[in-house]
Parts: C-alpha cells; structure tokens; sequence
C-alpha cells in the first residue's frame, strides 16, 4: 500500500459520470443549435404570431389545435412548405368548400405566410420552405427535366405543363403561373389530390431539373399558334371538325350555287 | 336517234313531245351583258395574278423574314411570323388558283343545257355473236378440251398457286406463347425508380407518394428493339398509403407496410396510368377514364377497363431495398384472346 496517490478516489467514478453527462449534454446542444441554424431561424413571436392567425382565420376547418375536423385535414407534421404553398398560391383560406381549391390572389402577407408556417412547423417535422439553393435551376439539365417531367408530371399536368381534367371535378392546375418554390413545395408535399415526391425518390437536383424544363415550358411561345389549350386531339378535332369542314361545307355550296 | 351519244336540247325535242319537258333554260348576265363578261374576266384575272403575287410572296418571305420573330396576335396568341406569312402566302396562292378557276367554269365557260338519254346496255346482236364464235373456234383450236393432260395439270398448277399466299402468313408471327403471361419481375427483382435507377428504401417512401419505377435488370434486357416489350410490360407504380386505409389486396401480404406496387398498363386499351389521385388512392386512366381503388385490390370503379389492375407482391430484401416477391400473378395489360 505504498502510492494512496494512485488509487482513485471513491468519488472518481461519479465525478466521471458527471463529465460525461455534461459533456453529451453540451455537445448534443451544439449539435442540435447548428442543425437548426441551417434552417431559416424562426422566433417563439412569430409562431405566437401564426398561432393567433391560425386561430382565426384556418382553425374553423383543420381544428383549434390542427388536428383535423370534417372538414379539413389534420396539418400536425405537414410541415412549413405545405403552408406556404397553399397559403402563397391563395388555395387557402379556402372561399367556400368545393371539390379543389382553385388559385387565387393571397389574402396573407408574405410575413403572415412565414408566422404561419412556422406555427404549423412547430407543431411536427415536416418539409421545409426550400432554399434559395433549392429552387436554383443553374446547374440542371434540361433534357433530364424533361424526361423526368414526361415519366412523373406529364399524365397529369399535360406535357405542356397546362394541366388537365381527373375525376369527379377534380384537375390538375397548368404549371403556367408557378413559381420554382411552388413547384418545389407542391413535389414535396403533394398538395390536395397530389401526390408527393420526396427527395428520397426524386432527389433535390433532378426537381430542379424538372424546374427547368417547366420555366423551358412557361417562356416558349407556340411557333404555331393558337394551341387550343395544348390539350390535343380534343380541342384540335373539335376545332378541324367545326372550322375546316364548315369551310369545306361552304365551298361545296358556292360550287353548286347556280349563277344568274 | 341511232346515235345515242349525247344530243343537244333541241334535237331532243324532235319526237312528240319531250318525255321529261325541262323548264325554259335562263342564260347567266354574263352571256347577256358583254359588260358583266368583262367584269367576270377581270374577277378571274385578279385572282390568278394575286396568287402570282402571293407565290412571289412565299419566296421573299422565306428570304427576308426571320425565324426567330414572334408577333403577338390577341386570342390567338403569339406565334412566329416567318410561320405565318409563309402559310398564308402558300395557302392564298393555291386557293387563289382554285377560287379562279370555280369562277372562270361559272361565270364565262360555255353555258348549254345537254340532255343526254340512255340507251340500252348490251351490245348489238351481230357482236354478240362474233364474240361467242371468236371463243368456241379458240377453244376448239387450243385443244383444251381434247388435251386432258394439258388441262389437268394446268387446274393442278392453279389450284396450288395461292399457296405461298398461306405460307408467309408465318411472318406475322412467331405466336406469343407465353410472353404475355410474363414479365421480367422475378424473386428478389429489385425496384428502381424509372429514368434515374436509383434502388428505393420503404422509408424513402412517405405517405402520399407515387413512384415510377421499373426492375433494376431491364437495362440488361437485350430485345429486337431496344428493351422497349420488357419496358412496356414491367413498368410499375408504387404509391404508399396508411396500412388502416388498405381494403383489400390482391394476395396476402403483398404490401410492404403499406407500400402497394401496381402494374403501370391499363387493363382496358393498354395506356400507361400514373394519374394518381392520393386522397381516394384512386387510378385514373387518362384515355377512357377508368378508374381503379389502389387501396381495394386495384378493383375498377368506373370506366371501361374489366379487369383490376394487376398488383405485383413486394418485400425488401437483405440489404433492406425493395423487391419483388415474385413475377405478376396475372398478365399484365389489356385482355387477348387466348386469355379468355
């Protein structure tokens, strides 16, 4: 029992438990603080601030606490981009209940959209309000989009973006007036009867490849013009039929017309 | 009246009385008003130096009009006007020619009335019979009565002529065998996401989501054309809904915890589906609007189509991808014949 120096003091492992816990605990919260630095910083006003919007104006349909009712969808882990399409492209508030929200002018500012989305946020994980970054289309390929974009988007929204008819009344909206962040919230969240796309299946680059051939599709004009609405063969039949057979029709009557 | 080609009206009236009297024939302004006939001249003039010019036009155009000008046109929207000026001065320039032409025939050209009348169909007696004697002399001068052998293994050579008409009726096939009753999915086929190949996780599907994929192997599938008949058959959709909102499946345990994998073909006409409607899991085909309950056995609940779509049983694999437990158990795509 020569060193009483080296034997460890009877607190030693408490003492190292301690540092340990500590340690975990701050460095969880350091990481923790960056993961959400990342993120766009949202304060405890501003879901305050949403909360007492979503009170008001969205809680009649989707619930005082964004469970759901009969009336609307639950919106607990839908997530901030999920608000800000819906609320951005004015689908929500809804006017009146009906088959599909159509477009409409917003009725919430830009910073009533963001306290908004961050209530909701703040209620359960879900995506987030894309980048910048996210919605850059400089580095996308526009042949891939396209590709992409006839296999995921086109049997829905036509291939030239200008949407069509489902069932029941139901439609896919044109692609015409959408913004990248729009396209981008609307392929991650899969508003009303669409469905998602998460960048698990369609990673972020090739949503921006998409991005890109639908800005390729809303800036080229019809070196034809007149498209019809784009629809094909219904509206192009329906047009022939009428305005070319009449034409015919009236030719044929003048030929036979007797002349005096 | 022996002569039976066409007559003019008065030649016609020679008999008694005309059997169809025809009403008093009125003669255009044009015979009567020398004036008129020049006016219609020089209507018939203009249009076809107009089209002259138009033609003339089309060449210039072509020259001087670039391709990337776009004008805007109100409703009809903006289009490109090298386009339009080169359809409107080639279209005025033959409907120009052919308005002429009409207009010319109606206003100036000869203007009689002409009655011509029937005569009987058959020829004169006398060329009848030529006609018959011409044929019994060459059938007694061939000796094909006479020559049995010469007139039988000419029936012969006759009767057997068509059949090479049969025998390449064998290039519309091989038959189909049993392609139609398979696709390339097999135990273990991974599932790729189409165009981009990338193998999927359960958990990179969420609720909601819709997929486009196709089994990892197709690029390896070496056909005729491409791997365009293995592509076609094999596509597939997978959509994720919650495990409670599944009524039925087609097999036990086909799912993977709620991700369900159809056939991407309609069972009606054979059109790829991927309208896919997440909030009912309905299918909608876009061609004829049938429509099928991914969340009920794929089971048609409005349109044409008469049979479900075809749902592929899928799992995940060691490496935790998913895959497919097996080829469809049902061909995929519209009914055939031999399908019953």
């Amino acid at each position: 029992m020569t060193s009483t120096s080296v034997r460890r003091h009877r607190a030693t492992g408490l003492v190292v438990l301690l540092v340990a816990l500590v340690a975990t605990g701050v460095g969880y919260a350091a990481v923790t603080d960056t993961a959400q630095a990342a993120a766009p910083q949202v304060s405890e006003t501003q879901v305050q601030q949403g909360r007492q919007l979503f009170l008001e104006g969205c809680a009649t349909c989707h619930g005082l606490a964004a469970q759901g009712t009969g009336s609307g969808p639950g919106l607990i882990g839908v997530g901030a981009a999920a608000v800000d399409f819906q609320v951005t492209t004015g689908r929500m508030p809804l006017a009146a209940p009906a088959v599909q929200a159509p477009r409409k002018t917003p009725i919430y500012t830009p910073e009533q959209v963001s306290a908004l989305a961050a209530y909701v946020a703040s209620l359960g994980a879900g995506p987030a309000i894309p980048s910048a970054s996210d919605v850059s289309t400089t580095d996308a390929n526009l042949a891939e989009g396209g590709e992409l974009f006839r296999t995921n988007c086109a049997q829905c929204h036509n291939f030239a973006g200008k949407g069509g008819a489902l069932s029941d009344g139901k439609y896919a909206p044109s692609l015409m007036n959408a913004t990248p962040t729009e396209m981008v919230e609307a392929m991650l969240t899969g508003p009303q009867n669409m469905p998602n796309f998460p960048n698990a299946t369609l990673p972020i680059e090739k949503k921006q490849a998409i991005i890109k051939y639908i800005e390729h599709l809303q800036g080229s004009a019809d070196p034809g013009g007149l498209a019809l609405g784009s629809y094909g063969p219904v509206t192009e039949g329906l047009f022939i039929w009428i305005a070319g057979i009449g034409a015919l029709l009236l030719a044929a009557v003048w030929i036979g017309a007797k002349v005096r | 009246m022996s002569d039976n080609h066409g007559t003019d009206l008065e030649v016609a009236e020679h008999g008694d009385a005309p059997l169809f009297p025809l009403p008093a024939h009125r003669h255009r302004s044009t015979d009567t008003d020398p004036k008129a006939a020049r006016r219609a001249e020089r209507q018939v003039a203009a249009m076809f130096g107009l089209s002259a010019l138009c033609t003339i036009g089309f060449v210039v155009a072509y020259v001087a009009i670039p391709t990337d000008t776009f004008i805007s046109l109100g409703p009809i929207g903006v289009l490109q006007l090298s386009n339009l000026v080169l359809g409107l001065t080639f279209g005025a320039a033959i409907l120009l020619i052919g308005l002429g032409a009409i207009q010319w025939a109606k206003k100036l050209m000869a203007d009689e009335e002409i009655v011509d009348e029937r005569h009987p169909l058959g020829s004169p007696k006398e060329d009848q019979d030529a006609a018959l004697e011409a044929f019994q002399t060459g059938l007694a001068e061939s000796g094909f009565v006479e020559r049995k052998l010469v007139r039988r293994t000419l029936i012969g050579a006759l009767l057997l002529f068509p059949i090479p008409l049969v025998v390449v009726l064998k290039d519309m096939g091989p038959l189909p065998e049993q392609a139609l009753n398979h696709t390339i999915w097999r135990k273990g086929s991974r599932i790729v996401v189409d165009v981009t190949g990338q193998p999927l996780r359960p958990e990179d599907l969420a609720i909601g989501t819709l997929v486009s994929a196709s089994p990892a192997d197709l690029a390896a599938v070496q056909e005729a054309e491409g791997n365009l008949d293995a592509r076609a058959k094999a596509s597939i959709i997978l959509v994720r809904m919650r495990p409670s909102d599944i009524k039925s499946q087609q097999g036990q345990g086909w799912d993977y915890e709620g991700i369900l994998a159809f056939s991407k073909i309609c069972t009606h006409a054979g059109c790829p589906i991927a309208l896919y409607q997440q909030r009912q899991h309905a299918l909608l085909c876009p061609c004829h609007q049938s429509t099928f309950d991914l969340s009920d056995g794929g089971k048609v609940v409005f349109g044409p189509a008469a049979r479900p779509m075809p749902q592929l049983p899928i799992t995940i694999d060691a490496n935790g991808f998913l895959v497919a437990q097996s080829d469809f158990q049902q061909p995929v795509g519209p009914s055939f014949w031999e399908r019953g």
